[in-house]
């Protein structure tokens, strides 16, 4: 695997993904979302989502602030289970199997799903033991220097860190920790990675640092990414979501709902729907 | 400028008040410091002097009116001991009852258990004394492990709420970061929630065993049947600091008075030195908290 990410100071917003996106009939699906009504204390954060996700492609959800993006993507790997309030509807299928059936252990689905969040979350810890710890918490302790290091080489740290892995992870710069938590979200061997805006605290070198990441790492995982950021989608995505909000219903609430999904370089040049349209051409949102 | 300083809005009469109301809490809070400094500097004039090595290493001897060397070595030895047994004891319970609190149970549980460990923080030391008496001592008579039963249900709730308002401030992120590994709820509170809050445990301890070290009222129900013989074993009634100073301070002889002084001051101190250093402790804690610096 190639692991000299270079930077490039100014990136044009090309729709190079395109050329990798296999036809439909040759794309491997790995979630199959039915009719998905996420609800927190009974008001809807989305309603009614159904669409499929494709293994090694990268698929982006897009759209303006409070239309459930996030909502969206913590559903996928359970972890809105950790607020009390959440209750999920519909049928999330992966590779087959409905995430919210009966005897899924929450934890065995995140096992398979790791996630990376918005603002950087390294543990207080050393640099070694922020991928070290799941590894060890999940029996992956065979060679785990090895693992170690080829995971902080995926994420495309290692340069950076190789000499001072004993150095608490706090002291590493925002774009660094990213890195970090991708390295210790892929470390421990996952299906899928899911992205939640994990360029939103970042400056653009750091941010075009995590997008090459995807670009390299999408051969052997599967990524849904979370974005506000169009040229970051029109960048990194095979597949593009256009989440919107609502019209209001009859008590006057608004929730999430998918408009348009499709090849991203459909999404950007020749949107089916008007609002994805307006939404992508900076009419609204 | 004469807009600023003239008196308008009643400007001169609300400043007068705010300085009065400054003083009155200056005051106040001058008052709570002199009160302890007096009550140190008095303990140590009486106590200072009967301060010596025999106080720590001999055991009180049998006779009053006499010039032989005599000590509390026992008293220190069982408080010692009843507060050691009584620590292991309630960290235990304690760590883990603040991690249910606030990793596991649903906000309706943990409103309960909060409010309980309030109360039991409250209830009078007497009272858990006759509390043991009666489920302890009764049928199995006075021991320092009915003591040390004693003061670790004191010590309990002053621990678990220590830990649990720590807990309270490790970042959910934190937390999420590790579920989102596939790590289990109980492994993620071990390996990345409680290395963070080691501080404030060690703290609320810390705490707790000065407040506890000073019990009179638990162990005169548990532990005050005592011989005058240095003893450590916990299976029997052991002799303890603050039993003792109260012991001596009906005594007719001078001496017992001043030692009775001593041991006071040794108590005093004891309970100072351990404060500071959980201040200390907790501000050292908490800057490392101070997460991303």
């Amino acid at each position: 695997m190639a692991t000299a990410v270079t930077i490039q100071p100014e990136r044009r917003v090309d729709l190079t993904p395109q050329a990798t996106l296999p036809p439909p009939e040759r794309r491997e699906t790995v979630f199959d979302i039915r009719g998905l009504t996420a609800r927190y204390g009974g008001v809807p954060a989305i309603s009614d989502v159904s669409m499929e996700i494709y293994e090694n492609l990268v698929t982006a959800v897009i759209g303006p602030s409070g239309c459930g993006k996030s909502t969206f993507i913590r559903c996928l790997n359970r972890m809105n289970d950790l607020v009390p309030a959440f209750r999920a509807e519909g049928e999330i299928l992966y590779h087959g199997l409905d995430l919210h059936g009966p005897g899924i252990d929450p934890v065995a689905v995140r096992r398979r799903i790791g996630m990376v969040f918005q603002k950087p979350n390294p543990f207080p810890k050393s640099i070694y033991d922020n991928v070290a710890f799941g590894l060890r918490a999940l029996g992956m302790k065979d060679g785990l220097d090895g693992r170690v290091e080829h995971a902080l080489t995926q994420a495309a740290l290692w340069d950076e860190v190789k000499g001072r892995l004993k150095m608490s992870a706090l002291e590493l710069s925002g774009g660094q920790q990213q890195r970090l938590c991708i390295a210790r979200a892929i470390a421990v061997e996952p299906d899928v990675v899911l992205l939640d805006e994990p360029a939103s605290a970042l400056d653009p070198i750091a941010t075009s640092s995590i997008e090459d990441l995807m670009h390299e790492l999408k051969r052997d995982y599967t990524f849904v990414i979370v974005t506000h950021n169009m040229q970051q989608a029109a960048r990194v995505a095979d597949m593009t979501a256009f989440f919107s909000l609502s019209p209001a219903g009859e008590d006057g609430r608004r929730s999430g709902m998918l408009v348009e999904y499709d090849a991203t370089q459909k999404i950007f040049t020749t949107p089916a729907d008007r609002r994805t349209e307006d939404y992508v051409t900076g009419r609204f949102g | 400028m004469s807009a600023l300083s003239a008196n308008t809005d009643g400007l001169r009469r609300r400043r007068a008040v705010n300085r009065l109301m400054e003083a009155i809490a200056t005051a106040a809070a001058f008052a709570a410091v002199v009160v302890l400094g007096i009550m140190v500097v008095s303990v140590a004039r009486r106590g200072g002097a009967a301060i010596d090595l025999n106080l720590f290493t001999k055991t009180p001897h049998p006779f009053s009116f006499t010039n032989q060397p005599s000590g509390l070595a026992n008293a220190f030895v069982g408080t010692a001991v009843i507060v050691g047994i009584a620590t292991a004891m309630a960290v235990p319970v304690g760590v883990l009852s603040a991690i249910y609190l606030n990793e596991f149970a649903r906000a309706r549980v943990a409103f309960l258990i909060a409010l309980a460990l309030d109360v039991l923080n409250g209830v009078p030391a007497i009272v858990v004394g006759i509390f043991v008496f009666a489920l302890i001592v009764v049928h199995h008579g006075q021991s320092a492990l009915a003591g040390s039963f004693a003061l670790s249900i004191l010590m309990i709730p002053l621990i678990a709420r220590a830990t649990q308002e720590v807990l309270a401030l490790v970042p959910q992120a934190t937390r999420e970061g590790s579920l989102a590994l596939g790590v289990s709820r109980w492994r993620t509170t071990l390996g990345v929630v409680l290395p963070q809050t080691i501080g404030a445990i060690v703290t609320g301890t810390t705490l707790a065993v000065a407040r506890v070290a000073g019990e009179t009222a638990p162990l005169l129900f548990t532990s005050s049947i005592v011989g005058d013989r240095l003893q450590w074993n916990p299976h029997l009634a052991l002799a303890s600091v603050p039993l003792k100073i109260f012991e001596y301070s009906e005594s007719p002889d001078p001496a017992d008075h001043a030692r009775a002084w001593a041991a006071a001051l040794v108590l005093i101190s004891f309970v100072l030195v351990a404060s500071i250093t959980a201040r200390a402790l907790a501000a050292r804690s908490r800057r490392r908290m101070g997460l991303h610096r």
